[in-house]
């Protein structure tokens, strides 16, 4: 699908914020302005290019459906493969380290160009809340720009090494960030811990994804014929890597019996879970967000988040099918504690920024429940939430950074009344509320609504089986109690809402607290407006998330 | 019928919410506010009038359909369209919500916010009344509850935060039963369509498997617990006794806008979904046997229609015990309401029969009964407005809600005085204005079916005239309440404008219903099949 875009519009992407972080580097600290304006002009140009790749590739999204259609009526060797390539757009190809099979590949389907748009909208949001950094401005704007680059390298990685290059890119930058720029009482504890979290995970799916490559790797030495032409035997591409496991390479007896794919997959898909905060590797969640700075908290829960979810799918379930229909239905136990304790937890927190902390962990639960529902309408769901939840949390966190910036405290006993000083703020918190309790009109219930609807779907023909222990039709169970989190969350919501922004406001106690700056207002515009038209408009994103993920459940073997 | 190149009905849900946000952006002048809030209204006000007059009831099914693709994943559509119960409703809100504004008036804080959140609330209102899929009839459900709660939460009584909490919390947690028993039918029908859905009540076979289950138990006790996530939400809703409890705090401590439009539509969104989904989707389980401890064998249309009974009963028993001038009003409305419960409960146990033996035995009176209890649902609307609505002259004025305190203000304030009997006639079911009518129809209708439950009603209705005799003992007669003597207590010009419409509908709808009756009556007749 890449005719008609001569321009290496993803390497474009990538590659301005790292210059732009360079460049940075090189200023003259003192020059705060064109700090400024160089970040916003960096951010606000990959959020150009990456609207351009969502839009550009919405276009072409019912065109796609007819083709998928077509190629899985077809069959042939490996329709879920031909399905994924023909799904790619804005492709690039170029090798990179040939002799261990490593190109530097890139294109978006359905499932990362929402991602795409949505790291672009929080890169600018993030810029302009941290306008008016005072300490040294010009190292926190270049670390948080190789970040962003970070990020959206990891969504537009179709080879697996690219994929990890950039994901522990990402890790680095955001180390720095939180350790030096954050909340002096948490910081380098958190940092700390959120860093080796992160790694652990990241370095367990690695291993797997290291021994995918030389199963692959072994299965094409084997099978010549099936390689496609000129293409290398072992290679860390993706699709490649899917064509052969497409081809039964990862279904093969491993440790006794069991296969390769169910070995694997638990290890792969919770280690990059970690990072979408599945329980019990949470805990480094809420701690990283309430230690960050604004903008990374915006950043981290509003996007990096979603690279777990979204690697966990894209490497886990897309590569490993089989061992995803094994494990995914007692991973769901994991997601609906998720879903639930999580909201407990938030319910009982003071501190402003803890409640947002988690209720992320919560809301990201549902994320890996739809991951885990296995049809096309719970996943659907899933990837509506990734960026609901990614617009809905960024806009939060920048709330509470908004509040804290002027009241110093973000202990929500002792604040009261704030919507009269910040009507925007209060506003803004309300939309952002209402969507997180899942109101129908807005993003949170387009999302949620198709993820309870696949969970009962699911419940008809998923089957737990443990040795001789076979437990059936339990996700309606699960179905139940996952709806208990949204009383929960309305609890919660309504509780900070009133005690923050309703009330009375104490003008002695917080002379500092006046209406918030333009460009905060352009923050709170940028990140709300999708809520509404998502949650009013759901045509925009479904079909393409769809699209993207009809190769994943031709896969599983549930087709489109 | 288009309005600026949209079909009527999407603009009637859309134009008041488009209305809401030029309320927002408008400058923060009162009068400016005001004026254009109310000339808005008014606007859409004449639309929904002319919906209701351009219905045509003698063409069956629905009219001025509107079918489109909305959220293909789910195979739900923005799919909208009116019969007669509709048409009614849609009247009604059209008819109260400028009243309403005009009564908002009085608020001076944050007018425009104010403003909008009550055109925003139409919005909710018409899009229930008017949703024809089940998805949009949820999200219109669920959205009303954020304006309704801002509205008591930042403009009500002293107790505000408790009952708007309670309110929303109930309301929420209320219709979490109902959004999975939606998705469910949703997973296996792989439609929202709601006439769709009706016309195939057999599509929960459709879930059973081989061996006749569904989800490892048995289908008939699926369905069953969809029913009662269905029956509490809208329970919840009216409301039905015992799940009426929300409702004295968040009518009490809201701002009397706010209350018009609670009692005056909100309450009703409960009973047409009864009406529009409950009976029609479950027609055998309401008459499915049910054995009660093993010796009283009823059906889920007797126990509602108990619970109707007691409705009637306590909340005129709990009417009369208030002091409290604004909950005494809510009270009545459970009284009231549970005159609708009551006549919907003979309309489930005719249309289930009729759909399990095709028996029609209890046709004719049920045909009378969802009448009444329709024709109720307006009635209730204007006077529980009404009543509301003198209720908040009267607190706007002395700044109390205490009758205690009260006394001999007819001497202070004669047109009041005059207008507040009047509007408690209406409510007290006096022969001549609109309550006596849908009341005598649903008791006519419900007699040959729960001939004891609707006894045990008609005697509860004694102490619905005790306390709204009590209320204008308290209010107007009795020696006059010297501490008001300095006090303007009459009703003001804009008041009197705000109620007038009500008191002629009173009137006009008790000595000739038809005008509206014939409307609704074609429409039930042919939900019942008669």
């Amino acid at each position: 699908m890449t005719e008609g875009f001569s321009l290496p519009i993803l390497s474009l992407i990538i590659f301005i914020p790292i210059v732009a972080a360079v460049i940075l580097l090189f200023m003259n600290p003192q020059q705060r302005d064109l700090i400024r304006g160089i970040s916003i002009a960096a951010a606000a140009a990959v959020l150009a290019l990456s609207a351009a790749v969502y839009f550009g590739y919405n276009g072409q999204v019912e065109a796609l459906e007819a083709e998928q259609a077509r190629l899985l009526e077809e069959g042939g060797d490996a329709p879920a493969t031909a399905m994924f390539e023909r799904g790619l757009a804005f492709e690039e190809k170029v090798p990179w380290v040939e002799s261990l099979g490593i190109s530097y590949h890139l294109g978006v389907d359905g499932l990362s160009a929402p991602m795409v748009l949505l790291t672009g909208m929080v890169a600018v949001a993030g810029v302009l809340i941290s306008w008016n950094i005072q300490d040294r401005i010009r190292e926190f704007m270049a670390f948080f720009m190789l970040l962003v680059a970070g990020v959206y390298g990891v969504f537009v990685a179709i080879d697996l090494f690219v994929l990890f290059f950039f994901y522990e890119l990402a890790i680095f930058p955001m180390y720095l960030l939180i350790a030096t720029w954050g909340w002096v009482q948490l910081r380098e504890y958190a940092a700390m811990k959120l860093t080796l979290y992160i790694l652990i995970g990241s370095v367990i799916a690695l291993v797997g994804v290291i021994a995918m490559y030389f199963v692959a790797g072994q299965f094409f030495t084997d099978n010549p014929n099936l390689l496609p032409e000129g293409a290398r035997a072992y290679s860390f591409d993706m699709t490649q890597i899917m064509f052969a496991a497409e081809q039964g390479a990862f279904n093969v007896p491993y440790v006794g019996e069991i296969t390769f794919s169910q070995v694997w997959f638990p290890f792969i898909f919770i280690g990059f879970a970690v990072l979408a905060g599945v329980f019990p590797f949470h805990n480094w969640s809420p701690d990283g967000h309430v230690a960050a700075p604004t903008a990374v908290s915006m950043i981290h829960a509003g996007v990096l988040m979603k690279l777990g979810a979204y690697a966990a799918l894209r490497v886990g379930v897309q590569l490993l099918p089989e061992g995803a229909e094994v494990h995914l239905p007692w991973i769901v136990f994991l997601t609906l504690i998720n879903v639930v304790y999580g909201a407990f937890i938030a319910f009982r927190q003071r501190d402003f920024k803890y409640v947002i902390g988690f209720s992320s962990v919560s809301h990201m639960g549902l994320v890996s429940m739809g991951w885990a529902t296995m049809n096309l309408t719970g996943m659907t769901g899933a990837g509506l939430q990734m960026f609901s939840h990614g617009a809905m949390t960024a806009l939060f966190f920048g709330c509470v950074g908004m509040v804290y910036d002027r009241a110093h405290t973000r202990d929500i006993p002792s604040l009261g009344g704030f919507i009269k000083k910040m009507p925007w703020v209060g506003f803004a918190f309300i939309v952002g509320g209402l969507t997180s309790m899942g109101m129908p009109g807005l993003s949170g219930f387009i999302a949620e609504f198709p993820i309870f609807q696949g969970m009962w779907q699911a419940s008809e023909n998923i089957t737990l089986q443990i040795g001789s222990f076979t437990l059936s039709n339990y996700y309606s169970i699960l179905v139940i109690l996952a709806a208990l989190g949204i009383v929960i969350t309305a609890a919660y919501v309504l509780r900070v809402t009133s005690q923050v922004f309703f009330g009375e406001f104490d003008a002695e106690k917080y002379p500092e607290v006046g209406d918030i700056a333009i460009t905060d207002r352009v923050i709170l515009i940028l990140l709300g407006a999708p809520l509404i038209i998502i949650g009013v408009y759901p045509s925009i994103m479904a079909p393409m998330i769809q699209s993207g993920l009809r190769p994943v459940l031709a896969m599983l073997g549930v087709g489109g | 019928m288009n309005i600026f190149g949209i079909d009527i009905l999407s603009f009637l849900v859309v134009a008041p919410a488009l209305a809401a946000f030029i309320m927002l952006i408008l400058p923060q002048q009162k009068t400016i506010a005001r004026w254009a809030a109310l000339l808005m209204s008014l606007g859409i006000g004449a639309a929904a009038v002319a919906v209701f007059f351009a219905y045509n009831r003698e063409v069956p099914g629905y009219q001025m359909e509107v079918q489109v693709q909305w959220f293909e994943l789910l195979g739900a559509s923005w799919h909208v369209g009116i019969d007669g119960v509709s048409a009614a409703m849609v009247l009604l809100t059209g008819i109260l919500t400028p009243l309403a504004i005009l009564i908002s008036w009085e608020i001076e804080d944050r007018v425009n916010v104010h403003l909008a959140l009550i055109l925003f609330f139409q919005t909710g209102l018409f899009g229930v009344f008017v949703a024809l899929d089940l998805m949009i009839f949820f999200l219109f459900y669920e959205l009303s509850l954020v304006p309704m709660y801002f509205l008591i939460n930042q403009w009500g009584g002293p107790n505000r935060q408790y009952a708007s909490t309670k309110f929303m919390i109930y309301s929420l947690g209320g219709s979490l039963g109902m959004l999975l028993a939606i998705q469910l039918m949703g997973a296996t029908a792989g439609t929202f369509d709601i006439p769709a859905l009706v016309a195939q009540p057999e599509l929960w076979t459709r879930f059973a498997g081989n061996n006749g289950l569904f989800l490892g138990i048995n289908i008939e006790t699926v369905k069953a617990l969809a029913f009662v996530g269905f029956f509490v939400a809208f329970c919840i809703k009216v409301p039905v006794w015992p799940f009426h409890t929300w409702l004295p705090d968040a009518h009490g401590e809201a701002p009397t806008a706010g209350s018009m439009l609670l009692a005056g539509v909100m309450l009703k969104l409960g009973a047409y979904g009864f009406l529009r989904l409950v009976i029609p989707l479950f027609p055998d389980v309401w008459v499915m046997p049910i054995n009660i401890l093993g010796f009283f064998e009823t059906n889920w249309a007797g126990i509602f229609a108990f619970l109707a009974m007691l409705g009637v009963v306590l909340g005129a028993f709990a009417a009369f015990g208030q002091n409290d001038i604004k909950r005494l009003v809510a009270y009545s409305s459970v009284n009231h309401m549970g005159f609708v419960a009551m006549g919907l409960a003979v309309t489930a146990v005719a249309y289930g029969e009729q759909f399990m033996n095709a028996s029609t035995e209890h046709m004719q009176n049920a045909i009378l009964a969802t009448n009444g209890a329709v024709l109720q649902m307006f009635n209730h609307g204007l006077s529980s407005a009404g009543m509301f609505l003198l209720a908040g002259a009267i607190y706007h004025k002395t700044h109390t809600r205490d009758m205690t305190q009260y006394g001999g203000l007819w001497v202070k304030a004669p047109i009041y005085g005059g207008i507040f009997i009047f509007t408690s006639m209406a409510s007290l079911g006096l022969p001549g204005l609109n309550g006596f009518v849908s009341e005598f129809l649903v008791v006519r209708g419900a007699w040959p079916v729960f001939t004891w439950l609707t006894v045990i009603s008609m005697i509860g209705l004694l102490f619905t005239g005790s306390y709204i005799l009590k209320g204008i003992r308290a209010v107007l007669h009795g020696p006059f309440n010297m501490h008001w003597k300095d006090y303007h207590l009459e009703i003001e010009l804009r008041e009197v404008v705000a109620i007038a419409p009500l008191l002629a509908l009173m009137l006009i709808t008790g000595l000739a219903p038809n005008w509206i009756l014939t409307v609704i009556n074609e429409s039930v007749t042919r939900i019942l099949g008669g």
